[in-house]
């Protein structure tokens, strides 16, 4: 059988991901731990990306659905994983998966509690419920004392790596496209053009809209069990607004709908993120210019001067 | 009956400066149809007028308690008719979504600014007195009625809270340009076509609703003696979902969702809920919009197809 | 024989306006009926109720026998009623081709899960759906553009695509909602010919709202007459035109 060309991409990725992974003690700790920080920004961007961008949807919630994912993932590796006894390699390519498909699975029922009442709403309105989520999220996590509480989660073990990251940004880049790249899937598009038309045509609006929160959430949720096991630690006050505005600004600087464009803006961000580190609150403030400058001057995103192709498959 | 009247006075002097701040959102989101996220920050902004002039203008005593919130509402008036121009009037007919994003660009912007300026820390909003020690910006005393004891400070924000009002429900609708908002944010072209001058009256409205805001920016800092250059975002949150509450574009609406958000969140942080506190501004909201999107006193639109 | 779509006393109140006040009407298999009237006399908002934008205050509408109260305007669509807008409402980011590509949709036997995996059926079912866009195109002669955006089209021509979009959801009644707004007398000519092909080709009925008495009259088979939200008339082109309360209507 023939593989159609996007599934050999997602191969091609996937092998190339192993490949690193196996000389990732070769490589300097630094720029390893910025590459991986690049690949859970693909994955957080472009998962966003299928709800903001293709969909036009407003999500404000995005690191709410990280979170869940985030100590989700965690919860089950510091629990289980010192009670299964097994080696340090079987955990991390056993349980690390397991525990990161848990994480997704979760945000994505969280994505499911949250979307199905609120997608009826209209742009800014969705947009204030999904950030009120998110910190609705935060107030709970820093009530549980099961999940550390305010103080954080702490001694989670460092399963993440080059293979586990980019291998997950490469599904999650093949899934929004894939998902797109049908006439099942250009009705996500429809729905961002005019709801009122796409119901008109047949089109399940809601049904959609929901399909596209379930989605974005699981792949945040699955970005927040390898950001888990990145950082090593988790706090609540680490998933507030500024870093679903961080996800939003990569979304609409790479032009919302837009596939290679908001990978570059993720990649960029996330490499501008590490370097603007020393510059502390500056970030933000530059940030914030950015997105206001962006908006008043280049709506459509950063890379984008060409209308947007439609019709290949 | 003592505890649920001391409640009662916590709640209202609460939400009425809700009140004050919902009324900017929907008076906003009447006119432009958008939700002006840096709202939230021009209430800040208030609270640090007010901390810098208030020395100034003689805070401690009742006339220059009044001096430094009529301060703060100026300053603030005019900060919220820049950020309009600057930011939001280059956007005028793009699509919602735009706008609410500069918004919250905007918004972001002061935040960080404002901690890069005024310091991250958080101040006490207290004045010095000159022999010596700390005082607040109006003179206070307690006062007890039998078992209850209500602060000055609470009747203050209660008093200014309802001459605020007053005089909105006078300027919108006893004058010409407050008749005009309401053309406005009953149809915009329609009102244009008749030789409204819809820019002059966004420039109004953002006054009017900064100037509340700057005001209850120092009503709460005095009740909640301090400061920071992120204090905006919960209380600004809370407000926004009171106007929904209300049913954002109406006006009453506005006023009673603060008092009621005010309420309800006074008597959770009275039970074993407390530290859910600040989550369930959000969760009414989610219940509204799910029950009766078009708020309490609102109606809804239908949209033409 | 039951009618394919039948109004019974069908009322809507906005607030305190009645916008439509006790209408009854029908359309039969295969038959091309106008609904005309002045300007706000509620045809649009009979187009709303009719295909579930919204849900009449009184009175009930059936659907080839079905009533379709509580329907969603998409479930209204999958029983086979599709309808263009009076302001058109064409998507305008996707292409020509995807405009009516995406109305296939009501057809697929895939999902989500098959775009996915992207398997031989998704395939084949894909190929014949593009197939099929294309012949549908071609039908009206769009597939030299198929490619080019839909806005970037000529106004006729996304008036055309709009119709043409609505019949691949396959319907058995389609509604249009002056289709002839804003053409040249040559171009509405044109019309008045594709509205009676499409009817006779695709054996669907069709109700029309229009302004446009010359193409009302020159094609429909019925006539509905509305005023201020109630009906004044109903007939055949000939007995509307000499309808009394109509010519009071109109001239008045």
């Amino acid at each position: 059988m023939k593989l159609p060309k996007s599934q050999i991409f997602l191969l091609v990725a996937l092998l190339v991901a192993g490949g690193f992974s196996a000389f990732s003690g070769r490589i300097d700790p630094y720029i390893l731990d910025v590459t991986l920080g690049v690949g859970i920004a693909i994955t957080l961007a472009s998962s966003l990306n299928l709800i903001n961008g293709f969909t036009g949807q407003f999500s404000l919630g995005h690191a709410g659905f990280m979170a869940v994912g985030a100590y989700s993932s965690a919860m089950l590796t510091t629990t289980l994983g010192p009670k299964l006894g097994a080696s340090a390699g079987v955990l991390q390519w056993v349980l690390f998966p397991a525990s990161l498909l848990l994480g997704g699975l979760v945000a994505a029922l969280a994505g499911l509690a949250v979307g199905a009442p609120s997608l009826r709403l209209k742009g800014d309105y969705l947009a204030i419920v999904t950030l009120g989520f998110g910190e609705i999220i935060k107030v709970i996590l820093q009530n549980v004392d099961a999940v550390g509480g305010a103080r954080g989660l702490v001694g989670i073990p460092d399963y993440t790596n080059l293979f586990w990251t980019f291998g997950v940004a490469a599904v999650t880049v093949y899934v929004v496209w894939a998902l797109l790249n049908s006439t099942y899937g250009r009705g996500f598009l429809a729905v961002a053009d005019d709801e009122v038309a796409a119901e008109a045509m047949g089109l399940n609006t809601t049904r959609y809209k929901i399909t596209a929160f379930v989605v974005g959430s699981f792949f945040a949720g699955v970005a927040g069990g390898l950001y888990a096991h990145l950082k090593g630690y988790l706090n609540p006050g680490g998933f507030d607004f500024n870093k679903s505005i961080e996800i939003v600004v990569m979304v609409i600087l790479g032009g919302m709908g837009r596939h290679v464009g908001v990978i570059v803006a993720a990649v960029l961000l996330a490499v501008l993120n590490e370097t603007l580190r020393s510059f502390g609150d500056y970030r933000m403030i530059l940030y914030s210019l950015l997105l206001i400058l962006l908006m008043l001057t280049r709506p459509q995103g950063l890379f984008t001067w060409t209308p947007r192709k439609k019709s290949a498959a | 009956m003592t505890e649920l009247l001391q409640q009662l006075i916590n709640g209202l002097s609460l939400g009425a400066i809700y009140a004050l701040i919902a009324l900017g959102y929907t008076m906003v989101y009447g006119v432009l149809r958008f939700i002006n996220f840096a709202h939230s920050d021009v209430f800040m902004v208030g609270a640090y007028i007010g901390f810098y002039l208030g020395p100034r203008l003689g805070a401690g005593t009742v006339w220059g308690g009044i001096a430094t919130l009529a301060a703060a509402m100026a300053g603030s008036a005019v900060l919220g008719v820049v950020i309009e121009k600057l930011a939001y009037k280059p956007l005028r007919n793009r699509s919602n979504l735009t706008v609410l994003i500069t918004a919250i660009g905007v918004s972001l912007f002061l935040q960080n600014a404002g901690q890069k300026i005024l310091g991250a820390n958080p101040r006490a909003f207290q004045f010095p007195v000159p022999g010596g020690g700390q005082q607040r910006l109006f003179p206070e005393t307690q006062l007890h009625f039998r078992s209850l004891t209500i602060s000055s400070n609470q009747v203050i924000v209660l008093a200014v809270s309802a001459v605020l009002l007053v005089a909105l429900w006078w300027i919108v609708h006893r004058t010409r340009i407050g008749t005009a908002m309401r053309a406005m944010s009953f149809n915009a072209t329609a009102a244009s076509l008749v030789g409204i001058n819809n820019d002059a009256v966004i420039s109004f409205t953002f006054a009017l609703g900064s100037a509340l805001a700057g005001a209850g920016g120092v009503l709460y800092a005095m009740n909640y003696p301090s400061i920071d250059p992120l204090m905006g975002t919960l209380p600004g949150l809370k407000a926004f979902v009171a106007a929904v509450l209300g049913g954002i574009g109406n006006l009453p609406g506005a006023a009673l969702g603060g008092m009621l958000i005010g309420l309800v969140e006074t008597f959770v942080s009275g039970t074993r809920m407390s530290t859910y506190r600040d989550a369930i501004a959000f969760a009414i909201l989610i219940l509204i919009l799910l029950f009766r999107p078009a708020g309490l006193l609102g109606k809804l639109r239908v949209e033409k197809v | 024989m039951a009618s394919l779509l039948q109004l019974e006393n069908v009322t809507i109140r906005f607030g305190g306006l009645t916008a439509v006040s006790s209408v009854s009407a029908t359309v039969q298999e295969g038959e091309l009926v106008g609904l005309i009237g002045p300007n706000g006399a509620g045809k649009t908002t009979v187009f709303n109720m009719v295909t579930g934008v919204y849900q009449p205050t009184e009175g009930s509408i059936a659907f080839a026998g079905q009533p379709t109260a509580g329907l969603k305007p998409f479930e209204i669509t999958e029983r086979g009623i599709a309808r263009t807008f009076q302001n058109i409402r064409l998507f305008p980011s996707l292409s020509v081709f995807d405009n009516v590509r995406v109305a296939f949709h009501l057809h697929l036997k895939h999902d989500s899960v098959h775009s996915l995996t992207r398997g031989p059926k998704f395939h084949r079912e894909e190929i014949e759906l593009r197939e099929r866009t294309r012949e549908l195109l071609a039908i009206f002669n769009l597939e030299r553009v198929q490619d080019e955006p839909s806005k970037s089209l000529s106004y006729g021509d996304q008036r055309r695509l709009e119709i043409i979009r609505a019949l691949a959801t396959r319907p058995k009644l389609l509604l249009l909602d002056e289709p002839a707004a804003g053409m040249n007398p040559a171009e509405k000519l044109e019309l008045m010919k594709l509205i009676q092909f499409i009817r006779d080709k695709f054996q669907l009925a069709i109700l029309l709202v229009e302004h446009d008495m010359k193409v009302v009259m020159g094609i429909c088979q019925r006539i509905h007459v509305l005023e201020y939200g109630r009906k004044i008339a109903e007939g055949t082109p000939a007995e509307i035109r000499a309808n009394p309360a109509v010519i009071a209507a109109y001239l008045g």
